[in-house]
């Protein structure tokens, strides 16, 4: 028992102690994590995932702001009880352009993945004004004032051109045309081919039914109507996915 | 080590260390503690061989059991699928009207309506399915779009003004105040006569409501305001009111109407659970 003999000198030696068990600690931490950033089944790229237009990251911002994370999760597990009430589990490409990520770990409210298209914009801008007009049985806190509150669009390059530097590929043309495009996918009347182009997909709609201005409301309702809509599943393969 | 002392009273040995005469036991970890903790390494090495764990060039091993989530949820559903015997391929191969008549499939597909309503419709419909302001009630005999088992089934596959199905129910209606169609005293005269067909507070009949009901409304809602479900033109000639029932409420959705909005739930959910749903609306008591 020689080599346990040995143990003795490095608890005789905090500093020996210490930098050890740092590097116990960094060798357990790059067999763990290191192969998340190469391995196939975790990088795997989905055909329809695209990075949020100027407005839905303007909503997520909200959602992000107001705690929204705080009760709802981001996160359709591969169980039946859940696939049946939410839709299809979430793929890690879903969330590949969130920084950062909505997974969540707690469900006081449901989950909100798969939110996107399940309810019409006007039931989202009256649900989120006073959720128990039409949920009786609901929990959740009043949110009208967002509807009151203008958008500041001029945050929006920033905020683009953060999440370019963390690796979302916002083209030098998405991140000039932000606030246009930001104004162009909240109103009806507005020139929309340009986010079209760069946004594939993008639904253009007065969501909160104001045309008057682009409000907070806006913005949040527009982002939970694309949450989970990105990626077509009658297409996707999951037998080749299968992990 | 060389100078091993061992304590005279516990005959244990000492760590060696000595202050003021007090000398500390160097006690060894009880040994069911220590073989257990040699048999969580055991079966930790066990554990990463059957289950995924070791990473690889491309890959983690895959485990000798073939575990796989996404592979058991397929699983889970097939299998719920088999103890459901064969009847969500019989509805699936039913068409929605013929269900309603058999009685095994009718009772199954009503059961699971119920349960999928709980989940997609109630946000909306209510959890009895009493509506509200702006959402109708599928327990009375109104219907916006009609009320047959096979109405109901479109209605539900394709959505109300859902704008990414083409064959969603759509129609719009003027805005007859906003637009300058009708003035403002011509609003108030077809008001009044909208609201003389129900019996509503302030209505009053007269030949000039009369006739504008004729030229501006009766295409969609019927001569007599009965409605005609296959424009979606509610009746208004009953006491069912989608949005306020009162003459200034008639009035502002002559002025600027608000349009109600259903997602089409026949991509999202499968033509089955569609049909599902179709027979426990149809049966909630409304069904025509």
């Amino acid at each position: 028992m020689g080599l346990l003999e040995k143990h003795g000198v490095i608890e005789r030696n905090a500093t020996l102690l210490l930098t050890l068990s740092l590097v116990v600690v960094c060798i357990g931490g790059i067999v763990e994590i290191a192969p998340l950033f190469y391995f196939q089944n975790t990088i795997e790229k989905v055909a329809g995932i695209r990075p949020y237009t100027p407005l839905e990251l303007a909503g997520r911002n909200i959602y992000v702001r107001e705690g929204c994370y705080v009760c709802h999760s981001q996160m359709v597990r591969p169980f039946r009880d859940e696939t049946e009430r939410y839709g299809h589990y979430s793929l890690a490409a879903e969330s590949m352009y969130d920084h950062p990520f909505q997974w969540g770990s707690k469900r006081t409210g449901p989950d909100l993945a798969r939110v996107g298209g399940r309810y019409s914009d006007v039931w989202h801008v009256e649900h989120l004004r006073h959720p128990q007009a039409l949920v009786p049985e609901s929990i959740m806190p009043r949110y009208g004032f967002l509807a009151d509150t203008e958008l500041d669009s001029s945050a929006i390059v920033g905020d683009l051109k953060a999440n370019a530097i963390v690796g979302v590929p916002y083209t030098e043309d998405a991140i000039k045309n932000a606030q246009a495009d930001l104004l162009a996918q909240a109103t009806l009347d507005g020139d929309s081919t340009g986010l079209k182009e760069r946004y594939v997909n993008a639904r253009v709609a007065d969501y909160d039914g104001n045309p008057a201005k682009v409000t907070e409301m806006d913005a949040l309702v527009a982002y939970l109507q694309m949450l989970g809509t990105l990626v077509d599943f009658t297409t996707y393969d999951a037998k080749a996915n299968y992990r | 080590m060389s100078n091993k002392e061992i304590d005279d009273l516990s005959g244990t040995e000492t760590t060696g260390h000595e202050w003021d005469g007090i000398k500390e036991l160097n006690t060894p970890l009880p040994r069911w503690w220590l073989w257990t903790f040699y048999g969580t390494v055991v079966f930790a090495l066990g554990y990463t061989i059957a289950y995924p764990a070791w990473p690889l060039i491309s890959s983690a091993t895959p485990g000798v059991l073939g575990f796989s989530s996404r592979a058991n949820l397929d699983a889970d559903l097939a299998a719920a699928k088999a103890a459901q015997g064969g009847v969500i391929e019989k509805i699936a191969a039913t068409p929605v009207a013929e269900i309603v008549k058999d009685d095994e499939l009718n009772r199954f597909a009503t059961a699971g309506g119920k349960s999928l309503f709980k989940v997609y419709c109630t946000q909306c419909h209510g959890t009895g399915a009493m509506g509200g302001v702006g959402y109708p009630n599928l327990n009375d005999d109104d219907w916006l779009w009609g009320g047959s088992i096979d109405q109901i089934y479109t209605t539900l596959t394709h959505g109300v003004r859902h704008e990414a199905d083409a064959d969603t129910r759509f129609n719009i209606m003027p805005n007859f105040g906003a637009d300058g169609i009708l003035t403002t005293e011509q609003i108030d005269q077809v008001a009044k006569q909208v609201a003389s067909l129900s019996g509503v507070e302030g209505g009053a009949a007269s030949p000039e409501g009369q006739q504008l009901f004729l030229d501006n409304c009766a295409a969609c809602h019927g001569d007599a305001g009965q409605g005609n479900p296959d424009l979606g033109g509610p009746a208004l000639s009953d006491r069912v009111w989608l949005y306020t029932g009162t003459l200034e409420g008639i009035k502002a959705q002559l002025v600027k109407p608000t349009h109600g909005v259903m997602p089409a739930w026949g991509v999202r959910l499968g033509d089955v659970a569609v049909k599902e749903l179709a027979v426990y609306v149809h049966g909630l008591g409304g069904g025509q």
